[in-house]
């Protein structure tokens, strides 16, 4: 869907009140908004929630062999989906500006920055090593992908379980989480990345802008960095032209944030392993408001089956029976067989010929039929087409085709729709089921 | 989630939360066990002049697994969620707009499709899309035994002989759309479509609580 405009009025109120220090969900310059962490059942899948922004981030990893130029590396992949459900501008299977961009920033900021031990990954030199592909999907876009996501991802990571693996000489044996516990990938260091955005030229600057905001502002500044103070990965779009005061500026609030958000992660990653080896339920279902209106659970409950199979007797009883058919293939002459009555011929052609087309009228008459949806029929099809498999194969032409069934015509009536060609198939195929019904 | 030695079968416990994302029109996040999916409505909007219908909405349903781009498997199971959609939804009141419906899926532990169904209906409500009636999916199993399972975890799935996969409607507890994966007989088919209407029984009145709570004026 193409993108709803932003009016005059409301692009001049945010700037006016962003030159007044105001914003709109009354935060200050530097607030961040509230961040919230919570994690799914299996190792790796963890949501984040930065105020009504909302990403998904899913880990996973499979043994494939290495690439060529690093052998004993294991191989990272990440993708950000722009999911259709975030924003109504999102569109499935496009690779729009944003979603390009946001990929590559967070490459940069997770592969570059070498945050993952990949040797660790290696299992056989040049043969085998781990794949970790990260998939984080945006389920609700009100601004400040980047952040969202790159937390996302780095928490998933952290969380991640891989399997077990022990080598033996030649022999790589890759234990299930049931066997052997799985382990946690070696993580250097924690990059995290926070988003400035600039306004009127450069002037006002905003932490974590929500989407509002983004969409009035004139350029945005991304320091990806670690608690250790080490800047990953540092980007400015837009084209805003900055002074190296306010990069300056930018790179210490930046370190405060990352060292309040990385300790807030690590809360909840322990908060999730305690969890864990109490041994309770933890996930997306455990973690649903209860307190919340909008919000319901319902206990397990059992299904009543007292009465169920009488009615399901009382229905099979009921329907139609099926509709009787030449249970058996007809044998006119020893080595031939024939099952359902033949079409007249009103042709006059050769006989080879009549037998080829009616082949493929009754071929085509099987294969059209069988996607009917009641049950009986399918099963008196099914009972026709393996009669039909049962006779012998006669090759009486030269057709290819393995089922040849000889149809005697027979003098009955033509059904007034059967005109035209013999080999029409649909043709045939409606006077079949007539003449079935 | 018991397979029935005794005349009983039960669902799992379900949860579900409404209105959860603030950028589509309606959203439901719905739980059934530890299988969870989230889903989106975004509608009436404008639709694409190569998809618009004269006299009724487009609705286009998307499916996104948790890992990689959607497959053939994705697609199948959009089929069925918009066929079911478009039967119970009023698409003539709305010509030449589109209704999207996107569903995620966060964990599966069984019984996708029945989950995918829900959460699709509790979305459209969510999103005030009008309906001629509401609809629940319900999963059925029949495992080696030939016991009759409903709403069955993917360890049962996988143990299972045939799974079967039922829309039904509110007004009559008809069946809207059918998939089955598996051998089975005529009366096994019709024994799991009568638990089914049964088991959606207990679906609705779950969506009555679930709007009921939501419009109280207390909890």
């Amino acid at each position: 869907m193409k993108e709803t405009l932003l009016s005059n009025c409301e692009r001049d109120f945010l700037l006016q009140a962003i030159a007044e220090k105001k914003r709109l969900d009354g935060r200050q310059t530097y607030d961040y908004r509230k961040m919230k962490i919570t994690f799914g059942t299996d190792y790796g899948c963890c949501f984040v929630d930065l105020g009504k922004t909302r990403v998904m981030a899913q880990v996973s990893c499979e043994l494939v062999a290495p690439k060529e130029s690093r052998p004993n590396e294991g191989i990272m992949f990440f993708n950000i989906e722009l999911s259709p459900m975030a924003s109504p501008t999102f569109e499935q299977g496009r690779q729009s500006e944003l979603s390009v961009k946001l990929n590559r920033q967070l490459e940069r900021c997770l592969r570059n920055s070498k945050c993952i031990d990949t040797e660790s990954l290696c299992v056989v030199s040049g043969e085998k090593v781990w794949k970790i592909r990260v998939d984080v999907h945006v389920l609700n876009h009100d601004g400040n992908l980047m952040d969202v996501a790159s937390i996302a991802a780095i928490t998933a990571l952290c969380h991640f379980r891989r399997p077990d693996v022990s080598i033996q000489g030649d022999e790589v044996t890759v234990y299930s989480p049931e066997e052997r516990d799985p382990i946690p990938l070696s993580i250097y260091h924690m990059p995290i990345s926070v988003s400035f955005s600039f306004f009127q030229q450069g002037t006002y600057l905003l932490v974590d802008p929500c989407e509002r905001e983004e969409r009035v502002m004139d350029g945005l500044l991304m320091i990806a960095m670690n608690k250790h103070r080490e800047i990953c990965s540092i980007q400015s779009s837009g084209g805003i032209m900055l002074l190296k005061e306010q990069v300056m500026r930018c790179s210490k609030i930046a370190s405060v944030k990352v060292s309040e958000i990385t300790e807030l992660l690590i809360k909840a990653l322990e908060n999730d392993k305690k969890a864990r080896k109490e041994g309770g339920r933890c996930g997306f279902a455990e973690s649903m408001p209860q307190e919340r209106i909008t919000a319901l659970k319902f206990e397990e409950t059992s299904v009543e089956m007292t009465d169920v199979a009488e009615r399901a007797s009382d229905v099979v009883q009921g329907a139609e029976a099926p509709p009787l058919m030449v249970p058996s293939p007809v044998v006119p002459v020893p080595g031939v067989g024939q099952v359902g009555l033949g079409l007249q011929n009103t042709w006059g052609l050769e006989e080879e010929e009549e037998d080829d087309e009616e082949e493929e009228a009754e071929e085509c008459a099987n294969r059209g039929e069988e996607g009917e949806e009641k049950v009986t029929k399918m099963e008196v099809e099914r009972h026709k087409k393996d009669a039909s498999r049962e006779e012998d194969v006669v090759v009486l032409s030269d057709s290819e085709e393995e089922e040849v069934v000889v149809l005697h015509p027979e003098t009955s009536a033509k059904t007034p729709n059967t005109a035209g060609p013999r080999s029409h198939q649909n043709g045939a195929a409606t006077s079949k089921k007539r003449k079935k019904k | 989630m018991e397979v029935c030695g005794s005349p009983a079968v039960t669902l799992r416990e379900f949860g579900c939360e409404q209105s959860l994302l603030s950028r589509p029109d309606g959203s439901a996040s719905f739980i059934q066990g530890d299988t969870s999916v989230l889903a989106a409505a975004y509608g009436p909007a404008e639709v694409k002049v190569s998809k618009e219908i004269y006299d009724r909405a487009t609705l286009d349903v998307l499916i996104q697994p948790k890992v990689g781009l959607p497959s053939v498997r994705e697609r199948a199971q959009e089929q069925c969620v918009r066929e079911t959609c478009e039967a119970s939804l009023l698409l003539s009141l709305h010509p030449r707009s589109s209704l999207t419906l996107i569903l995620q899926l966060i964990h599966d532990d069984g019984s996708i499709l029945s989950c995918f169904l829900n959460a699709a209906c509790m979305a459209l409500m969510d999103a005030g899309l009008p309906m001629s009636f509401l609809f629940c999916g319900v999963t059925c199993a029949i495992d080696v035994d030939g016991q009759i399972i409903t709403d069955p975890t993917a360890a049962q799935e996988k143990e299972s002989r045939a799974v079967m996969t039922f829309a039904i409607d509110s007004k009559e507890h008809k069946v809207m759309m059918s998939s089955t994966k598996g051998s089975f007989s005529v009366n096994e088919l019709q024994q799991c479509v009568a638990v089914s209407q049964k088991a959606s029984e207990k679906i609705f009145q779950f969506y009555r609580d679930s709007v009921k709570r939501r419009y109280s004026k207390t909890l």
